[in-house]
């Protein structure tokens, strides 16, 4: 049995063995009702025993029956679970904004816990007064709202040779979506003095990689902010609490978390992650560096191999998510048939710019094999180009920035599988 | 444009998203109002009245005033912070290190994840060879082979390592560690010195390895336009299964929730559901961390909590290297389960250094204390290079720590 029916097996048993004690998976609603549904003739405790009081969780967590929604590592990815990655489940997820504890995480040398009475910002370099400011001092200045995508360069990256990994969440799942509130860096950098020569930005994380990035003063200018708060509580540990830069639209090793200073300089930095890594290797042996936007990209997230077909032929729902870091995503295109005829998917919920977008395919399956691919244009008219597009100019060697088109393919069964097509 | 103006037209664009943004959020999906968001996108940098009537009407504050917060830097603060090393040499502190002395602290700080010949232990970075491999189908990306600065070297030992033991170094070390890493990438020969003054002499073979993203003009135009909708292509053949690699990491989480729900269900299965809660440690912690020392430090009773919950927070030093709890596996150093009472080097399957695999005994109390003070001084020859809790009080709670947590 291949991995992806094994795993799809094992996670699914429970919700098929539902379906099946209530007549067969695919006629169990006739059934039920020709035998009286227990879950409706019979009482359930819920039904009967009082429920929590309103203290059992002074912070709330999903149910019980929703454990199965994690995030997830990939072991054999990296040497340690310190500077390592885990994956957003978006097979499990709907609309566009990730819950905080869903939102993957990338530590270079763990997830920092910071003291926000002991945390400072410090602007130096070339300015006219370098400045320090407290958690309170930033907490006076104006604040604005925006969502935004966080995607790592890296996402996709292991897909690069072929289909690697059985699920959405492994090679898309390196992306969160939140609503961010912040300062604008403008305002600090301009309460500081920007002087005439200071071209470059480099922010940089109190953590113990120290984590450092070279940005230029136009994107620093323009829509950068000081972020303290997502989805309107405060920053999770794992995503730089107490204070975090948010570049939208651009890698997400540039939104360099546990900020404590920002540097200005008339040069890049040239530093560890924008020399050694986030640079894209190409077959001449010569690489590209700061590949800082993110290209438009999407994917299907269910039907997926762990989000396989359960409930049989007819109405299905087809869901996905796509971005952009250079506008919007004003339209999505979905083949059932692994491209030789599309159609237009239909967008719902806010278009936000570089933020993502949710998708919907509702179709009548027929009970025939799926070949499932999803193809982003964005607001700049640029399309989802395929794989074998982007190798043909890249090789296979870039490791990141990987905005290829992916497809699932899913059996008779409903059974979905990462595959790549001719 | 000035750079006044810069600012402004910054502030500008930013407002206009906002409110845009605002609108689109509150009341408007993109499936009723297409236009609306084609007008969004179009009025990106451009729309200039428009965007400053926005902010006019949005940000009474915009252009930026300043508000008179935070407070100058200190000059010493500021030198506690800035120890970023650019190409050109900007940042580099005076000092110097020879290849025969950055050896020895290879081997000391490094050698443990890196390797003796900096060949990488595991999936630790690789930082010797690779030369002329970037072309190949599995390139070997080193400082050598790939890294185009060698100011980038310096900064990245000097900001971020040792692993787990980051900014203890000093600059001497530092020069000299990048030094020995020049050596055994055949850049310079076992006598050289590498100082502040010679550092721009240093020519890296890849620094020319690198240009400027061109995404705009190679890429762009050929991912623009209108694509086919209808009869693309005549057949469609998979010609890759992921399955065929099954290198997916198993839901062993989901597995074991659902065994749980199976033992609710049935309300007598519950010991089915602990074995298989017990079987996947690693899903169990991630859904619930901290629980468990906790709860383990109350079963024992003769352990103080507080020194326990104290000594957590001192085993992160250890962390980089060492596991201990439920699961617990060799990493970097060996796991430590029951390691107070074991015999010293006793863990099946981890390789010790010489020293400690010669040496008798087990480590109590005592024995742990000395080691953990000064490892280097208790066991000259351990591969473990940390430099020492100097803190009677952290060696008492990192004690007691792995008391509770290991057991």
């Amino acid at each position: 049995m291949s991995a992806s029916g094994k795993n799809g097996t094992a996670s699914r048993r429970a919700f098929l063995r539902g379906a099946l004690a209530a007549g067969g998976a695919v006629a169990g609603a006739g059934a039920a009702r020709a035998a009286g549904d227990p879950a409706i003739t019979q009482i359930q405790p819920w039904m009967q025993e009082l429920g929590d009081g309103v203290d059992v969780a002074p912070y709330g967590q999903p149910s019980e029956h929703e454990s199965h929604v994690i995030r997830r590592t990939v072991e054999w990815l990296t040497a340690d679970p310190v500077s390592s990655i885990n994956f957003t489940p978006l097979h499990e997820l709907d609309g566009i904004i990730t819950p905080n504890g869903l939102c993957f995480e990338r530590h270079h040398g763990g997830a920092a816990h910071v003291d926000p009475a002991e945390h400072r910002l410090m602007i130096n370099g070339l300015v006219d007064t370098q400045l320090v400011f407290t958690m309170e001092d930033l907490m006076r200045f104006p604040r604005e709202n925006h969502v935004y995508f966080l995607e790592c360069a890296a996402n996709s990256g292991m897909e690069w040779r072929g289909a690697q990994l059985n699920g959405c969440q492994f090679t898309h799942g390196m992306i969160h979506n939140v609503m961010y509130t912040g300062v604008p860096l403008r305002l600090l950098l301009n309460e500081a003095g920007v002087k005439t020569e200071g071209k470059w930005i480099l922010p940089e994380g109190a953590d113990a990689s120290g984590m450092t990035r070279s940005i230029p003063m136009e994107k620093a200018l323009d829509d950068c902010l000081v972020a303290f708060k997502m989805n309107g509580e405060a920053l999770r540990v794992e995503q730089g609490y107490p204070l975090r830069l948010v570049v939208p639209g651009w890698e997400g090793n540039m939104w360099i978390k546990w900020l404590r200073r920002i540097e200005v300089g008339d040069e890049p930095w040239h530093h560890r992650e924008e020399t050694s890594k986030y640079t894209d290797l190409f077959a001449d042996g010569r690489a590209r560096r700061f590949t800082w936007e993110m290209d438009a990209k999407s994917v299907i997230t269910s039907p997926s191999p762990q989000a396989p077909i359960t409930h049989g032929p007819g109405p299905l729902v087809i869901k996905g998510l796509a971005w952009s870091g250079r506008g919007t995503i004003p339209r999505v295109d979905v083949t059932i048939d692994g491209g030789k005829t599309w159609q237009q998917a239909r967008m719902s919920g806010p278009s936000l710019d570089k933020s993502m977008h949710a998708f919907y395919l509702d179709i009548n399956w027929d009970g025939r094999p799926l070949y499932l691919q999803s193809r982003a244009h964005d607001s700049t008219g640029y399309v989802q180009p395929t794989k074998e597009a982007l190798r043909e100019i890249r090789g296979v060697n870039s490791i990141y920035h990987n905005n290829g088109i992916q497809t699932w393919y899913v059996n008779e069964q409903g059974v979905a599988e990462n595959v790549e097509v001719s | 444009m000035s750079k006044s103006l810069k600012l402004f037209g910054g502030s500008a664009v930013g407002t206009a998203a906002v409110l845009t943004a605002a609108v689109n959020f509150a009341d408007r999906t993109i499936t009723e109002l297409p236009e609306h968001t084609t007008r969004m996108a179009v009025a990106a940098p451009g729309d200039l009245d428009g965007m400053f009537i926005a902010a006019a009407q949005a940000d009474e504050t915009a252009p930026d005033a300043k508000l008179g917060l935070g407070r100058e830097a200190l000059a010493e603060e500021v030198a506690a912070w800035d120890i970023d090393v650019r190409p050109d040499g900007t940042g580099l502190p005076d000092g110097s290190g020879d290849v025969l002395t950055g050896e020895e602290l290879f081997v000391e700080n490094c050698a443990v994840c890196h390797g003796d010949f900096g060949e990488g232990v595991g999936r630790w970075p690789v930082l010797t060879g690779g030369f002329d491999s970037l072309t190949n189908d599995r390139p070997v990306k080193t400082t050598g082979s790939y890294w185009p600065y060698l100011s980038t070297v310096y900064d990245y030992i000097n900001r971020a390592m040792p692993f787990g033991n980051a900014q203890s170094l000093q600059p001497d070390d530092v020069y000299a560690i990048t030094a020995y890493l020049l050596y055994m990438n055949d850049q310079v020969d076992d006598d050289f010195t590498l100082s502040k003054e010679n550092f721009l002499e240093v020519e890296m073979p890849n620094a020319n390895g690198f240009y400027m993203d061109d995404r705009a003009e190679t890429e762009y135009p050929v991912f623009t336009g209108a694509p086919c909708m209808e009869n693309c292509k005549d057949a469609v053949e998979i010609t890759m299964h992921a399955a065929v690699l099954d290198v997916t990491p198993e839901e062993t989480a989901a597995a074991a929730a659902e065994a749980a729900g199976e033992a609710e269900d049935a309300s007598v299965a519950a010991p089915a559901a602990e074995e298989a809660t017990s079987e996947t440690p690693t899903q169990m912690a991630a859904v619930e961390p901290e629980a468990e020392p906790v709860a383990e430090a109350g079963a024992h009773a003769d352990i103080d909590p507080a020194l326990v919950e104290a000594g957590e927070k001192v085993f992160k030093k250890c962390k980089a290297c060492h596991q201990i709890g439920d699961g617990a596996k060799n990493r970097t150093g060996p796991q430590l389960n029951g390691v107070v009472g074991r015999q010293i080097a006793g863990v099946d399957g981890f390789k010790y250094s010489a020293t400690l695999g010669g040496m008798e005994g087990v480590w109590d109390d005592e024995a742990l204390s000395a080691f953990l003070a000064n490892p280097k001084a208790y066991a000259k020859g351990t591969k473990m290079s940390f430099a020492g809790l100097r803190k009677p009080e952290d060696l008492e709670a990192i004690i007691a720590y792995m008391k509770a947590a290991g057991q």
